[in-house]
């Protein structure tokens, strides 16, 4: 049996509680509840998490890079959309 | 093996205890109904309060004085716009479907922040908005962002960080009025005049008579009372006005040197419970032009959805 039969599965970990899952990873796995056996196994020996998603990685969709200068032009040119942009005089506080 | 005891008075105490070190509850816990529920509500009516509160800004959009100006206020709506997208987000965490809420919303079941029943008369009225409303709702946000529902204290950090500018560019405009002719000077004045009692208003009635503040505290949702924070509004809002040279409405306010925080007159709350109520001047505006604008969406989603299985369909096919 080959491994390359196995689907692969994006792995995911909140490190503490409140904080957003990160990705950390992937891994072969022949369905959902096994990969999140292996990822325990492979990704947290050392506690590195609370919780764990699974993801099969043929249902992530991912903008492309190369593509980034298009995808992200209209947001180049909009500087106000900064806090930055904006002066507030010394006298006033709180802004 | 540890035998896991799922009692709910087990699950209770261990949900009492995430609460008491502060530890954020995620949405695959256990959580007392209520509390989901107390979420579930206050998360929506955040989040139809971000998209009602795109109409009285967007209402002049087309009438900025500038190019400029339109350029800041089509970016600050579109943020708003988003901050109803995560929050919306956000209650379909706790099991509350996105088609349940926009029904809730339109059928005066859910509210949103009664602010947004004013209307904008004029273009000082954006100035007044971005300054006087988007610093409340900044100051209750910044709250949140500390808030024991994870995703909500998530959604809450994110949208924090966007509003960073929709204070300032408010307060610019205002100061622009301010300097400029005794015209201009006069639509500031008359915007303050109108915006600083209901913004008062927006941190909800008073903790005397506020049912849910309580316990919204003692579940961590909330991390101050009503009144605290229209305190710190006031503190924090009123040297503003002095630097306009500008009048904020209310001949009681003034600087109590020994409490160290201004002392302000009595909010007229019979206002505020009837525009809850739905009798606000433009109350029944924002729900028809809601109503109107998810219905003349219609063919956007039917288009989508077409495409979807269209492309389905080829992919099939082939
Ligand atoms: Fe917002
Ligand atoms: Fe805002």
């Amino acid at each position: 049996m080959s491994d390359h039969k196995l689907p692969l599965f994006e792995v995911f970990i909140r490190s503490r509680r409140g904080l957003d899952h990160k990705h950390v990873g992937s891994l072969h796995a022949q369905d959902h509840e096994a990969a999140l056996g292996y990822a325990r196994d492979v990704y947290t020996r050392r506690n590195e998490g609370v919780s764990i998603w699974v993801v099969k990685s043929e249902d992530i969709v991912a903008s492309q890079e190369h593509e980034a200068e298009s995808f992200y032009d209209p947001m180049d040119d909009k500087v106000y959309r900064h806090a930055s942009f904006y002066e507030v005089p010394d006298e006033v506080k709180h802004m | 093996m540890k035998t896991h005891n799922s009692s709910i008075e087990h699950l209770q105490a261990e949900f009492d205890a995430r609460i008491a070190e502060d530890a954020k509850i995620e949405p695959k816990d256990w959580m007392p109904a209520a509390y989901r529920k107390t979420l579930i509500r206050q998360i929506s009516q955040h989040a139809h309060s971000e998209v009602i509160g795109m109409q009285p800004e967007g209402n002049w959009i087309t009438r900025a004085p500038s190019l400029r100006r339109k350029a800041v206020l089509m970016a600050k709506v579109q943020d708003e716009a988003g901050h109803g997208l995560y929050l919306y987000s956000a209650a379909e965490t706790l099991g509350m479907s996105r088609d349940q809420m926009i029904a809730d919303l339109q059928s005066g079941k859910a509210k949103y922040s009664s602010i947004f029943n004013y209307p904008t008369l004029s273009w000082a009225d954006i100035g007044a908005i971005g300054w006087l409303v988007d610093g409340a709702a900044i100051m209750n946000q910044v709250m949140l962002c500390r808030c024991s529902y994870g995703p909500y204290s998530r959604g809450m950090v994110r949208i924090c960080k966007e509003e960073s500018f929709h204070q300032r560019q408010g307060f610019e405009i205002m100061l622009t009025l301010a300097q400029g002719s005794e015209e201009q000077k006069a639509m500031a004045q008359d915007a303050l005049n109108r915006w600083w009692w209901p913004s008062l208003m927006m941190f909800g009635p008073p903790d005397s008579e506020s049912a849910n503040t309580e316990q919204s505290m003692a579940w961590r949702i909330k991390r101050q009372t009503n009144d605290e924070l229209r305190q710190r509004f006031v503190d924090q809002t009123t040297p503003q006005a002095d630097y306009l040279g500008l009048t904020i409405p209310d001949p009681d306010l003034k600087w109590d040197a020994e409490a160290g925080h201004y002392q302000f007159g009595e909010v007229d709350w019979d206002e505020f419970w009837q525009v809850v109520k739905g009798n606000g001047i433009c109350n029944r505006d924002r729900i028809r032009q809601h109503v109107k604008a998810h219905e003349d969406g219609t063919w956007v989603r039917e288009a989508a959805q077409a495409h979807a299985e269209r492309k389905a369909a080829a992919a099939e096919a082939a």
